[in-house]
Protein backbone atom coordinates (compact mmCIF):
# COMPACT_ATOMS: atom_id res chain seq x y z
CA UNK A 1 0.00 0.00 0.00
CA UNK A 2 1.88 3.26 -0.71
CA UNK A 3 0.62 5.77 1.40
CA UNK A 4 2.21 9.55 1.44
CA UNK A 5 4.39 10.82 4.13
CA UNK A 6 4.54 14.69 4.61
CA UNK A 7 7.60 15.85 6.27
CA UNK A 8 8.01 18.89 8.92
CA UNK A 9 9.61 22.01 8.31
CA UNK A 10 12.80 20.43 9.60
CA UNK A 11 12.86 17.84 7.02
CA UNK A 12 13.67 14.51 9.10
CA UNK A 13 14.26 12.90 5.77
CA UNK A 14 17.29 14.83 4.77
CA UNK A 15 19.98 13.89 7.10
CA UNK A 16 21.24 11.45 5.25
CA UNK A 17 22.16 14.17 2.52
CA UNK A 18 24.16 15.73 5.06
CA UNK A 19 28.39 15.35 6.11
CA UNK A 20 28.91 12.54 8.25
CA UNK A 21 29.51 13.97 12.03
CA UNK A 22 30.23 11.55 14.21
CA UNK A 23 26.96 12.35 16.51
CA UNK A 24 24.27 14.83 15.30
CA UNK A 25 21.06 16.11 16.79
CA UNK A 26 18.47 17.29 14.93
CA UNK A 27 16.14 20.26 15.91
CA UNK A 28 13.89 18.35 17.58
CA UNK A 29 15.72 16.31 19.75
CA UNK A 30 18.17 18.96 20.60
CA UNK A 31 15.10 21.15 21.58
CA UNK A 32 13.74 18.37 23.93
CA UNK A 33 17.16 18.28 25.66
CA UNK A 34 17.05 22.10 25.73
CA UNK A 35 13.70 21.62 27.24
CA UNK A 36 15.18 18.84 29.60
CA UNK A 37 18.03 20.84 30.85
CA UNK A 38 16.19 24.40 31.32
CA UNK A 39 13.80 22.50 33.48
CA UNK A 40 16.48 20.12 35.08
CA UNK A 41 18.39 23.36 36.52
CA UNK A 42 14.77 24.68 37.71
CA UNK A 43 14.19 21.53 39.91
CA UNK A 44 10.78 20.97 38.05
CA UNK A 45 11.60 17.74 36.91
CA UNK A 46 12.81 14.30 38.17
CA UNK A 47 13.84 11.99 35.83
CA UNK A 48 13.48 8.85 37.35
CA UNK A 49 9.26 9.75 37.16
CA UNK A 50 10.29 10.91 33.61
CA UNK A 51 11.03 7.06 32.58
CA UNK A 52 8.42 5.40 34.58
CA UNK A 53 5.83 7.72 32.70
CA UNK A 54 7.05 6.69 29.41
CA UNK A 55 7.44 2.69 30.65
CA UNK A 56 4.21 3.11 31.60
CA UNK A 57 2.54 4.04 28.12
CA UNK A 58 5.22 2.15 26.05
CA UNK A 59 4.23 -0.95 27.95
CA UNK A 60 1.50 -1.63 30.40
CA UNK A 61 -0.77 0.76 29.47
CA UNK A 62 -2.78 0.01 25.97
CA UNK A 63 -6.12 -0.87 24.93
CA UNK A 64 -6.22 -4.59 26.39
CA UNK A 65 -7.41 -2.88 29.12
CA UNK A 66 -10.31 -1.07 27.43
CA UNK A 67 -10.82 -4.39 26.13
CA UNK A 68 -11.93 -5.71 29.41
CA UNK A 69 -14.28 -2.92 30.28
CA UNK A 70 -15.81 -3.85 27.37
CA UNK A 71 -15.83 -7.57 28.18
CA UNK A 72 -17.26 -7.45 31.39
CA UNK A 73 -20.21 -5.05 30.15
CA UNK A 74 -20.98 -7.64 27.43
CA UNK A 75 -20.82 -10.45 30.84
CA UNK A 76 -22.16 -8.39 33.39
CA UNK A 77 -25.54 -6.94 32.64
CA UNK A 78 -25.33 -4.88 35.70
CA UNK A 79 -21.92 -3.28 35.21
CA UNK A 80 -22.96 -2.38 31.78
CA UNK A 81 -25.84 -0.44 33.29
CA UNK A 82 -22.92 1.35 35.57
CA UNK A 83 -20.63 2.22 32.47
CA UNK A 84 -23.69 3.15 31.30
CA UNK A 85 -24.90 5.72 33.70
CA UNK A 86 -21.28 6.49 35.35
CA UNK A 87 -18.35 5.63 33.17
CA UNK A 88 -15.63 8.02 34.90
CA UNK A 89 -16.25 5.41 38.31
CA UNK A 90 -17.04 2.38 36.26
CA UNK A 91 -13.79 2.31 35.04
CA UNK A 92 -11.87 3.57 37.49
CA UNK A 93 -13.16 0.75 39.63
CA UNK A 94 -11.44 -1.49 37.72
CA UNK A 95 -8.21 0.31 38.32
CA UNK A 96 -7.79 2.27 34.84
CA UNK A 97 -8.12 6.01 36.11
CA UNK A 98 -6.42 9.23 33.57
CA UNK A 99 -3.84 11.41 35.15
CA UNK A 100 -5.20 14.18 33.58
CA UNK A 101 -9.13 13.83 36.21
CA UNK A 102 -10.51 13.39 32.69
CA UNK A 103 -14.33 12.31 32.89
CA UNK A 104 -15.13 9.38 30.62
CA UNK A 105 -18.44 8.11 28.80
CA UNK A 106 -19.34 4.79 27.35
CA UNK A 107 -21.02 5.40 23.93
CA UNK A 108 -22.80 1.80 23.03
CA UNK A 109 -23.17 0.40 19.71
CA UNK A 110 -26.76 -0.43 18.79
CA UNK A 111 -28.29 -1.94 15.42
CA UNK A 112 -29.46 1.50 15.07
CA UNK A 113 -26.90 3.50 16.17
CA UNK A 114 -22.52 3.21 15.67
CA UNK A 115 -20.30 5.22 17.55
CA UNK A 116 -17.33 7.19 16.22
CA UNK A 117 -14.52 9.21 18.66
CA UNK A 118 -12.80 11.77 17.48
CA UNK A 119 -11.08 14.80 18.66
CA UNK A 120 -11.29 17.93 16.30
CA UNK A 121 -9.27 19.91 18.89
CA UNK A 122 -6.41 18.24 19.24
CA UNK A 123 -5.95 14.50 20.16
CA UNK A 124 -7.84 14.17 23.54
CA UNK A 125 -7.94 10.23 23.80
CA UNK A 126 -9.26 7.93 26.59
CA UNK A 127 -5.73 6.51 27.65
CA UNK A 128 -6.18 5.13 30.73
CA UNK A 129 -7.96 2.78 28.56
CA UNK A 130 -6.97 2.62 25.20
CA UNK A 131 -3.29 3.88 25.82
CA UNK A 132 -1.55 6.17 23.57
CA UNK A 133 -3.69 7.32 20.31
CA UNK A 134 -2.33 5.64 16.60
CA UNK A 135 -1.29 7.80 14.29
CA UNK A 136 -4.21 8.75 11.95
CA UNK A 137 -6.42 9.61 15.20
CA UNK A 138 -3.75 12.25 15.48
CA UNK A 139 -4.03 13.63 11.96
CA UNK A 140 -5.95 16.61 10.19
CA UNK A 141 -7.78 14.03 7.62
CA UNK A 142 -8.87 12.39 10.30
CA UNK A 143 -9.97 15.16 12.43
CA UNK A 144 -11.64 16.82 9.71
CA UNK A 145 -12.83 14.06 7.58
CA UNK A 146 -14.89 11.87 10.89
CA UNK A 147 -17.00 15.15 10.89
CA UNK A 148 -17.71 15.61 7.63
CA UNK A 149 -17.96 12.41 6.16
CA UNK A 150 -18.14 9.44 8.73
CA UNK A 151 -19.55 6.89 6.48
CA UNK A 152 -16.71 7.60 4.24
CA UNK A 153 -13.95 7.22 7.04
CA UNK A 154 -15.70 3.92 8.04
CA UNK A 155 -15.41 2.63 4.06
CA UNK A 156 -11.73 3.45 4.58
CA UNK A 157 -11.76 1.60 7.54
CA UNK A 158 -12.95 -1.30 5.73
CA UNK A 159 -16.60 -0.88 7.67
CA UNK A 160 -19.89 -0.78 6.14
CA UNK A 161 -22.69 -0.34 7.99
CA UNK A 162 -26.54 -0.60 6.46
CA UNK A 163 -27.73 2.50 5.28
CA UNK A 164 -30.38 2.36 8.08
CA UNK A 165 -27.96 2.51 11.15
CA UNK A 166 -27.29 6.26 11.79
CA UNK A 167 -23.60 7.01 13.29
CA UNK A 168 -23.08 9.49 15.65
CA UNK A 169 -19.74 11.07 16.28
CA UNK A 170 -18.45 11.98 19.66
CA UNK A 171 -15.87 14.79 19.90
CA UNK A 172 -13.24 14.58 22.68
CA UNK A 173 -12.23 17.05 25.10
CA UNK A 174 -9.65 17.68 27.53
CA UNK A 175 -12.57 17.06 30.37
CA UNK A 176 -14.22 14.45 28.38
CA UNK A 177 -13.34 11.23 26.46
CA UNK A 178 -15.42 8.82 24.83
CA UNK A 179 -15.20 4.96 25.12
CA UNK A 180 -17.40 2.95 22.52
CA UNK A 181 -18.77 -0.62 23.59
CA UNK A 182 -18.72 -1.88 20.41
CA UNK A 183 -21.54 -5.12 19.65
CA UNK A 184 -21.13 -8.45 20.94
CA UNK A 185 -20.28 -10.80 18.26
CA UNK A 186 -22.66 -13.47 17.51
CA UNK A 187 -21.52 -16.94 19.02
CA UNK A 188 -19.80 -15.85 21.92
CA UNK A 189 -22.61 -17.06 24.50
CA UNK A 190 -20.60 -18.60 27.41
CA UNK A 191 -17.12 -17.07 26.38
CA UNK A 192 -15.31 -16.14 29.73
CA UNK A 193 -14.33 -12.03 30.13
CA UNK A 194 -10.85 -12.75 29.05
CA UNK A 195 -12.12 -14.50 25.63
CA UNK A 196 -14.10 -11.78 25.14
CA UNK A 197 -11.57 -9.45 25.41
CA UNK A 198 -9.46 -11.07 22.80
CA UNK A 199 -12.24 -10.58 20.41
CA UNK A 200 -12.39 -6.20 21.14
CA UNK A 201 -9.82 -4.56 18.82
CA UNK A 202 -8.74 -0.94 19.41
CA UNK A 203 -10.13 0.36 16.65
CA UNK A 204 -13.58 -0.88 17.96
CA UNK A 205 -13.47 1.02 21.02
CA UNK A 206 -13.01 4.15 18.48
CA UNK A 207 -15.34 3.40 16.20
CA UNK A 208 -13.11 2.73 13.17
CA UNK A 209 -13.75 -0.96 13.74
CA UNK A 210 -16.05 -3.36 14.86
CA UNK A 211 -15.36 -6.39 17.45
CA UNK A 212 -13.45 -8.93 15.87
CA UNK A 213 -15.97 -11.40 14.35
CA UNK A 214 -15.53 -15.15 16.23
CA UNK A 215 -15.26 -16.81 12.83
CA UNK A 216 -12.23 -19.53 12.28
CA UNK A 217 -10.89 -18.52 16.16
CA UNK A 218 -11.92 -21.09 18.99
CA UNK A 219 -12.92 -19.65 22.16
CA UNK B 1 -9.38 -10.58 11.57
CA UNK B 2 -9.66 -6.88 12.15
CA UNK B 3 -11.13 -4.31 9.94
CA UNK B 4 -8.51 -2.30 9.76
CA UNK B 5 -6.11 -4.65 7.45
CA UNK B 6 -8.78 -3.65 4.32
CA UNK B 7 -7.06 -0.74 1.82
CA UNK B 8 -9.22 0.85 -0.43
CA UNK B 9 -7.91 2.90 -3.69
CA UNK B 10 -10.44 5.52 -1.73
CA UNK B 11 -7.85 5.34 1.53
CA UNK B 12 -4.69 5.89 -1.07
CA UNK B 13 -5.80 9.12 -2.92
CA UNK B 14 -6.65 10.51 0.35
CA UNK B 15 -3.65 9.35 2.26
CA UNK B 16 -5.72 8.41 5.48
CA UNK B 17 -2.53 7.88 7.55
CA UNK B 18 -3.21 3.91 8.61
CA UNK B 19 -1.25 2.35 11.73
CA UNK B 20 -2.00 -1.17 12.82
CA UNK B 21 -2.96 -2.46 15.87
CA UNK B 22 0.03 -2.53 18.45
CA UNK B 23 2.20 -0.05 16.04
CA UNK B 24 4.78 1.68 18.14
CA UNK B 25 3.61 4.81 19.63
CA UNK B 26 7.13 6.96 19.41
CA UNK B 27 8.38 6.68 16.32
CA UNK B 28 11.95 8.41 18.26
CA UNK B 29 12.98 8.89 21.79
CA UNK B 30 12.89 12.80 21.71
CA UNK B 31 8.88 11.84 20.93
CA UNK B 32 8.85 9.98 24.04
CA UNK B 33 10.76 12.16 26.70
CA UNK B 34 8.55 15.36 25.22
CA UNK B 35 5.06 12.62 26.02
CA UNK B 36 6.46 12.32 29.40
CA UNK B 37 7.96 16.09 29.83
CA UNK B 38 4.13 17.16 29.52
CA UNK B 39 2.42 14.58 31.44
CA UNK B 40 5.04 15.08 34.20
CA UNK B 41 5.15 18.86 34.22
CA UNK B 42 1.38 18.87 34.31
CA UNK B 43 0.96 16.47 37.26
CA UNK B 44 3.50 19.01 38.97
CA UNK B 45 0.90 21.93 38.84
CA UNK B 46 2.85 23.25 36.02
CA UNK B 47 -0.17 23.65 33.63
CA UNK B 48 -3.75 22.78 33.66
CA UNK B 49 -4.80 20.04 31.00
CA UNK B 50 -6.47 22.49 29.52
CA UNK B 51 -4.05 24.50 28.69
CA UNK B 52 -1.82 22.25 27.08
CA UNK B 53 -4.97 21.01 25.26
CA UNK B 54 -5.08 24.50 23.80
CA UNK B 55 -1.38 25.21 23.21
CA UNK B 56 -1.60 22.02 21.50
CA UNK B 57 -4.58 22.85 19.51
CA UNK B 58 -2.77 25.76 17.97
CA UNK B 59 0.14 24.05 17.11
CA UNK B 60 -1.81 21.21 15.31
CA UNK B 61 -3.89 23.66 13.56
CA UNK B 62 -1.34 25.36 11.78
CA UNK B 63 -1.88 25.22 8.13
CA UNK B 64 1.11 23.90 7.18
CA UNK B 65 1.26 20.75 9.78
CA UNK B 66 1.20 17.49 7.45
CA UNK B 67 -2.08 15.79 6.49
CA UNK B 68 -1.19 12.73 7.60
CA UNK B 69 -0.05 13.53 11.14
CA UNK B 70 3.81 12.85 10.49
CA UNK B 71 4.73 16.27 12.37
CA UNK B 72 2.46 15.46 15.19
CA UNK B 73 5.09 15.39 17.66
CA UNK B 74 6.98 18.72 16.46
CA UNK B 75 3.97 20.17 16.63
CA UNK B 76 3.95 18.67 20.58
CA UNK B 77 7.84 19.96 21.13
CA UNK B 78 6.58 23.51 20.01
CA UNK B 79 3.64 23.75 21.89
CA UNK B 80 4.90 22.78 25.13
CA UNK B 81 7.74 25.50 24.30
CA UNK B 82 5.32 27.81 23.64
CA UNK B 83 3.21 26.91 26.99
CA UNK B 84 6.43 27.04 29.14
CA UNK B 85 7.24 30.19 27.62
CA UNK B 86 3.71 31.49 28.36
CA UNK B 87 3.73 30.27 32.12
CA UNK B 88 7.33 31.80 32.45
CA UNK B 89 9.46 28.74 32.83
CA UNK B 90 11.37 28.80 30.06
CA UNK B 91 11.92 31.57 27.74
CA UNK B 92 12.03 31.37 24.26
CA UNK B 93 15.80 32.51 23.70
CA UNK B 94 16.75 30.45 25.99
CA UNK B 95 15.85 27.48 24.92
CA UNK B 96 17.20 27.90 21.88
CA UNK B 97 20.40 29.02 22.59
CA UNK B 98 20.75 25.17 24.49
CA UNK B 99 18.69 24.18 21.68
CA UNK B 100 21.80 24.68 19.42
CA UNK B 101 24.18 24.19 22.48
CA UNK B 102 23.06 20.73 22.66
CA UNK B 103 23.67 20.32 18.40
CA UNK B 104 27.11 21.84 18.80
CA UNK B 105 27.74 19.01 21.63
CA UNK B 106 26.69 16.38 19.78
CA UNK B 107 28.87 16.81 16.72
CA UNK B 108 31.50 17.67 19.00
CA UNK B 109 31.34 14.39 20.79
CA UNK B 110 32.83 11.29 19.22
CA UNK B 111 30.95 8.24 18.33
CA UNK B 112 30.22 6.29 21.34
CA UNK B 113 30.72 8.70 24.25
CA UNK B 114 27.74 10.11 25.98
CA UNK B 115 26.59 12.91 24.45
CA UNK B 116 26.85 16.12 27.76
CA UNK B 117 26.50 19.75 26.86
CA UNK B 118 29.93 20.47 28.14
CA UNK B 119 31.04 19.04 24.80
CA UNK B 120 29.69 22.12 22.91
CA UNK B 121 33.29 23.73 22.28
CA UNK B 122 31.25 27.23 23.07
CA UNK B 123 30.10 26.92 26.34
Amino acid sequence: MSTHHHHGADGHDHDHDHHHHDNHYSDMQARVRALETVLTEKGLIDPAALDAIVETYETRVGPRNGALVVARAWAESDFADWLKRDATAAIASMGFTGRQGEHMRAVFNTTETHNLVVCTLCSCYPWAVLGLPPVWYKAPAYRSRAVIDPRGVLAEFGVSLPETTKIRVWDSTAELRYLVVPERPEGTEGWTQEELADLVTRDSMIGTGLASSVKGRAP
Amino acid sequence: MSQCETSSPFTEAEGLPRSAEGDPVFAEPWQAQAFALTVHLHERGVFGWNEWAASLSREVHRPERARDGADYFDAWVAALSHLLAEKGVADQETVLALQHSWQRAAEATPHGSPIVLENDPLR
